[in-house]
C-alpha cells in the first residue's frame, strides 16, 4: 500500500480535536502534580511530624507504580467502592496521583539545595520567616528545581499516551481506532508522532530558554 | 529606659550600656558551650573577641540577635531584655546587624537588590530613600559601579564589603562580625578590615571576633578572651596583648606570634 496523503488529509482534523484533549488533560494533570508536589515538599522539608512520614509513602508509592494501573485502580477499581470517575477526571487525578510524587522530589531538593547560612542572612537583616520563604528560599529553590520540573513535566505530557485506557478518546486512542478500520498504519502513526511532537517540542524549547535565563541571572547550572 | 549622665557611673562603662549580657549559658545536648559569660558594651565602643577554635565565640554571637536560643542568663539590648517571654526576633535583628565569615549574599539578586531587601521588605522604608543610602555606601566603599553586579561576579573581599553595608543600610545600633575576614585571600583582608576601622571610627558600636591580632590590637576599645565557653580575661588592648594577667592568654598569643614568623619564613 502506498503512503496515502488523501488519508492524512481526510483524518489530520481527528487527531488534532484528540492533541488538544491531551494538552488539557496532560496540563491540568500536570498543574496538579506540581501543587500536590509543592505542598508535599513543604511537608517534606519542614519535616511537619506524621503528615511527613505519610507523604513519603505517596511518593514511594506514585513513583514506583506504573500510570496504567493507577488508571486502572482510578477507574475500574474506584466504582467498587462507589466511587465513579468521569473518563477525563480519571485521566487527570492518575496523572496528578503519578506527577505528585516527581515534582516532590525535583522540588525537595531545590530546597534542600539552598544552604541554611542563607536563610540565617535572611533573618539577619529581619526578615520575618515568610519574608525569608519567599524572598530567599523560595527563589533560590526553583532555580535549582527547575530543570528537573521541566523534564518532569515533559515525562508526564508523554504519560498521557496511556489515557486511553480509561475509554478517553486521545491520541493514542484514534490512532488505534484508525489503524482497526482502515489499516492504514503509517498514516495513523505518522498524525501520532507529529502530534506528540507538535504538543511537546515547543514546551522543551520554553524550558531550555527558561532555564538559560535563569543560568544568566547566576546561579542554577 | 532611664538614661544615666555620663559621669554618674564612676568606674562603670562611660554611658549606659546599648548591650548587656549576663551569666549567658549554651549548651548543644550534654556539650556545655557558653557557660556563665557577662560582659557589657557602650554606645560607640567597639570590643573584640578572641579565642581558639571551637572555643564557642560564633555561638555567642548567634545569641545575641537569636539565631541560637540561650540556655541561661540575660541579653539586655537598650534596656530589652531578650530573654524573657515574646521576642519579635525580625524587629530586634533590625537593631542587632551581623555579618558572616561566609558573606551569604543572596547569589539570585543583584548587590543593589541586597542591600535593598532589608530596607523595603522588613523595615517598610521607601524605595528612593532607601536606595539613596545604599548607593551613598556603596560609593563609601568603593563598589557604587557593582550596584547592577551579581554577587558570584564579586572577588571575596567585594562580597564581604557588600555583605557590611547590607548590615549597615539597616541602620542597627550595633553590628556583630563573625571572622568576616577568614575566608578571604590574603591579599583582600586589607581591604575589608578597612571598612570596618572606618565604621570604629564614626563610632559604630561593634562586636568583633577576629584571628588578626594586629587589626584587634588597633581597633579595640576592650578585648575579651574566651576559652571552652569562658570568659577568661577582659582587657583594654594595651594591656591585653602586652601584659595579659591570664597565662593561657599569654600561651595562645606567643603561639599565634610562632605560628606567623613560621608563616613569614615559609
Ligand atoms: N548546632 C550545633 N550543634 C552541636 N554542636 C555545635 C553546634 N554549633 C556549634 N557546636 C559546637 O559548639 C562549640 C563552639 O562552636 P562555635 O562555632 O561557637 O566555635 P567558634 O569559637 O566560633 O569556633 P571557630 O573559631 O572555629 O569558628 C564547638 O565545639 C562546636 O562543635
Ligand atoms: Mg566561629
Amino acid at each position: 500500500m502506498a503512503f496515502d496523503w488523501n488519508f492524512v488529509a481526510k483524518f489530520y482534523p481527528l487527531f488534532l480535536r484528540a492533541a488538544w484533549l491531551t494538552l488539557w488533560l496532560g496540563l491540568l494533570g500536570t498543574f496538579l502534580a506540581s501543587l500536590v508536589g509543592f505542598i508535599g515538599a513543604i511537608i517534606t522539608y519542614a519535616r511537619v511530624p506524621g503528615l511527613n512520614r505519610l507523604f513519603r509513602a505517596y511518593v514511594e508509592v506514585s513513583r514506583n507504580t506504573p500510570l496504567l494501573i493507577q488508571l486502572f485502580f482510578l477507574y475500574f477499581g474506584l466504582p467498587k467502592m462507589g466511587i465513579m470517575l468521569e473518563s477525563r477526571t480519571a485521566a487527570m487525578l492518575g496523572l496528578a496521583f503519578l506527577g505528585g510524587g516527581y515534582m516532590a522530589e525535583a522540588i525537595r531538593a531545590g530546597l534542600g539545595a539552598v544552604p541554611p547560612g542563607q536563610l540565617e542572612a535572611g533573618y539577619a537583616i529581619g526578615l520575618t520567616r515568610a519574608q525569608v520563604i519567599r524572598h530567599v528560599l523560595l527563589p533560590q529553590a526553583f532555580a535549582v528545581a527547575m530543570p528537573a520540573i521541566g523534564a518532569n513535566v515533559i515525562f508526564l505530557l508523554k504519560e498521557t499516551s496511556v489515557f486511553s485506557v480509561v475509554a478517553l478518546a486521545d491520541l493514542m486512542f484514534v490512532a488505534k481506532d484508525l489503524i482497526g478500520m482502515y489499516y492504514r498504519t503509517n498514516e495513523a502513526l505518522l498524525m501520532l508522532v507529529l502530534a506528540y511532537l507538535l504538543l511537546l517540542l515547543p514546551l522543551s524549547l520554553l524550558f531550555y530558554l527558561w532555564e538559560r535565563k535563569l543560568r544568566h541571572a547566576g546561579f542554577g547550572g | 529606659m532611664v538614661t544615666v549622665p555620663t559621669g554618674l557611673l564612676a568606674g562603670e562603662s562611660p554611658a549606659a550600656p546599648i548591650l548587656a549580657v549576663t551569666g549567658l549559658g549554651k549548651n548543644f545536648g550534654e556539650r556545655v558551650v557558653l557557660q556563665d559569660v557577662s560582659f557589657q558594651i557602650a554606645k560607640g565602643e567597639v570590643v573584640v573577641v578572641i579565642g581558639p577554635s571551637g572555643c564557642g565565640k560564633s555561638t555567642l554571637l548567634r545569641c545575641l540577635n537569636g539565631l541560637e536560643k540561650a540556655d541561661a542568663g540575660q541579653v539586655r539590648l537598650d534596656g530589652q531584655d531578650l530573654c524573657q517571654g515574646q521576642i519579635k526576633w525580625s524587629l530586634v535583628r533590625q537593631r542587632i546587624g551581623m555579618v558572616f565569615q561566609s558573606y551569604d549574599l543572596f547569589p539570585h539578586l543583584t548587590v543593589k537588590e541586597n542591600l535593598l531587601l532589608g530596607p523595603l521588605r522588613a523595615q517598610r522604608r521607601r524605595r528612593v530613600e532607601a536606595l539613596a543610602q545604599a548607593e551613598e555606601l556603596l560609593d563609601r566603599v568603593g563598589l557604587l559601579d557593582r550596584a547592577e553586579s551579581y554577587p558570584r561576579q564579586l572577588s571575596g573581599g567585594q562580597k564581604q564589603r557588600v555583605a557590611i553595608i547590607r548590615a549597615l543600610c539597616m541602620n542597627p545600633e550595633i553590628i556583630l562580625f563573625d571572622e568576616v575576614t577568614a575566608a578571604l585571600d590574603p591579599e583582600m583582608v586589607a581591604e575589608v578590615l578597612e571598612v570596618m576601622l572606618g565604621l570604629a571610627q564614626q563610632g559604630m558600636t561593634m562586636l568583633i571576633v577576629t584571628h588578626e591580632m594586629d587589626f584587634a590590637r588597633g581597633v579595640a576599645d576592650r578585648v575579651i578572651f574566651l576559652d571552652a565557653g569562658v570568659v577568661v580575661e577582659e582587657s583594654p588592648p594595651d594591656i591585653f596583648f602586652t601584659a595579659a594577667k591570664s597565662e593561657r592568654v599569654r600561651r595562645f598569643l606567643d603561639r599565634r606570634r610562632y605560628e606567623r614568623r613560621l608563616k613569614t619564613v615559609g
